[in-house]
């Protein structure tokens, strides 16, 4: 009964929106202009809590969950925000790649339990492959 | 149905959530309050260099050039060296005991002694290698070496600006990824990258005074 109260308290308490309809100069798709088909994959498997703007599931609306998912993305987009790609210095850009593949190879990201509720979001091993490399080639291309 | 049954799962996991987001959340204000003073006492020390900058302005400005090394970076380069050994004896605990030690020190580092370009350049060469360091305190050992060649770059860069007073040896290993090097004092090669497995394999490239 307690919990219920709690929960149905907890339904007042708004969150932060990740939301903007700019996409700086600075975006990695933008700067780099990579082939279609990697393009999506990155919208759909990273970009939710890797850039500014979030596309968000209709549960959003129930909390406790728009908090864990505001938590993620606060997190997502500190470690690495593909809106800002352009603002890293070359040095950076590279050691960001190798993180980038690395994360993908050890099915560190997409995060489990975003997956768990994304099925859309899962890499299958040809998209990984496909992913993995051209961050490579990226990184190769990088003076 | 299905609906139904992925908000059953939601809810589930909604209520572990809170009370994980509850404890992390008191978690994360510690280590704020902490970030806060640590931030107000290098301000501090900030100040009291700059001031000591303008009296002493002249005279180290004529010695800045390698012969006098800022102390932070003298700390990061032992830092380095102490995660190097470790490495060398493919201590994956000690490695990642010496990434979080270096990380710290990198967190505190002062660059306010150097020009405004060479600050520029290692506040970048900073954010870096602290990235490095953090990730080799909490990785396995393959990937803390994936990580060291990485950073030995970053202090590769950062020696070139802040200059060493003791010699380092830049050394080489042909063999891991494509060639990769890594800073040492000893000239006696000892390679991080393999370890006991190849623990002579590489050679001398270079030699920093």
């Amino acid at each position: 009964m307690v919990l219920f109260v709690a929960f149905v308290g907890i339904q007042f308490v708004s969150t932060k929106q990740n939301q903007s309809n700019v996409i700086p100069k600075t975006d990695f798709l933008l700067v780099n202009n990579p082939p279609k088909n990697i393009k999506k994959l990155l919208q759909v498997s990273c970009y939710d809590c890797h850039s500014n703007n979030t596309e968000y599931p209709w549960y959003n609306k129930i909390q406790p969950i728009a908090w864990i998912l505001e938590d993620h993305i606060k997190e997502g987009k500190a470690e690495l925000n593909f809106n800002e790609w352009d603002s890293f210095s070359s040095r950076r850009k590279k050691s960001k790649l190798k993180s980038i593949v690395n994360q993908i190879k050890d099915d560190d990201m997409p995060l489990l339990s975003y997956r768990l509720v994304h099925q859309d979001a899962i890499l299958s091993k040809s998209e990984k492959e496909l992913v993995i490399g051209y961050m490579k080639q990226l990184k190769d291309s990088l003076k | 149905m299905k609906h139904l049954r992925t908000v059953t799962i939601l809810l589930a996991v909604a209520f572990v959530g809170l009370t994980v987001i509850s404890c992390k959340d008191s978690k994360k204000e510690d280590s704020n309050d902490a970030m806060h003073s640590n931030l107000s006492t290098n301000e501090a020390e900030m100040n009291h260099d700059e001031t000591m900058d303008s009296n002493t302005m002249n005279a180290s400005n004529d010695m800045m050039d390698s012969s006098t090394q800022n102390s932070s970076a003298k700390q990061v380069v032992l830092d380095y060296m102490a995660l190097k050994d470790a490495l060398v004896e493919t201590n994956k605990d000690e490695a990642a005991q010496a990434g979080k030690k270096l990380e710290s020190t990198l967190n505190s580092f002062n660059v306010s002694s150097y020009t405004s370009e060479q600050q520029k350049e290692l506040k970048d060469i900073i954010a870096d290698a602290k990235e490095h360091a953090e990730h080799i305190g909490k990785s396995e050992m393959d990937h803390q070496r994936e990580h060291f060649k990485i950073l030995s770059k970053d202090i590769m860069d950062m020696v070139a600006i802040t200059g060493t007073e003791t010699t380092l040896y830049q050394q080489f290993c042909p063999m891991y990824d494509k060639g990769s090097a890594w800073l040492s004092m000893e000239k006696e090669v000892n390679n991080p990258y393999y370890g006991s497995k190849m623990l002579h394999c590489g050679t001398v490239q270079k030699e920093i005074n």
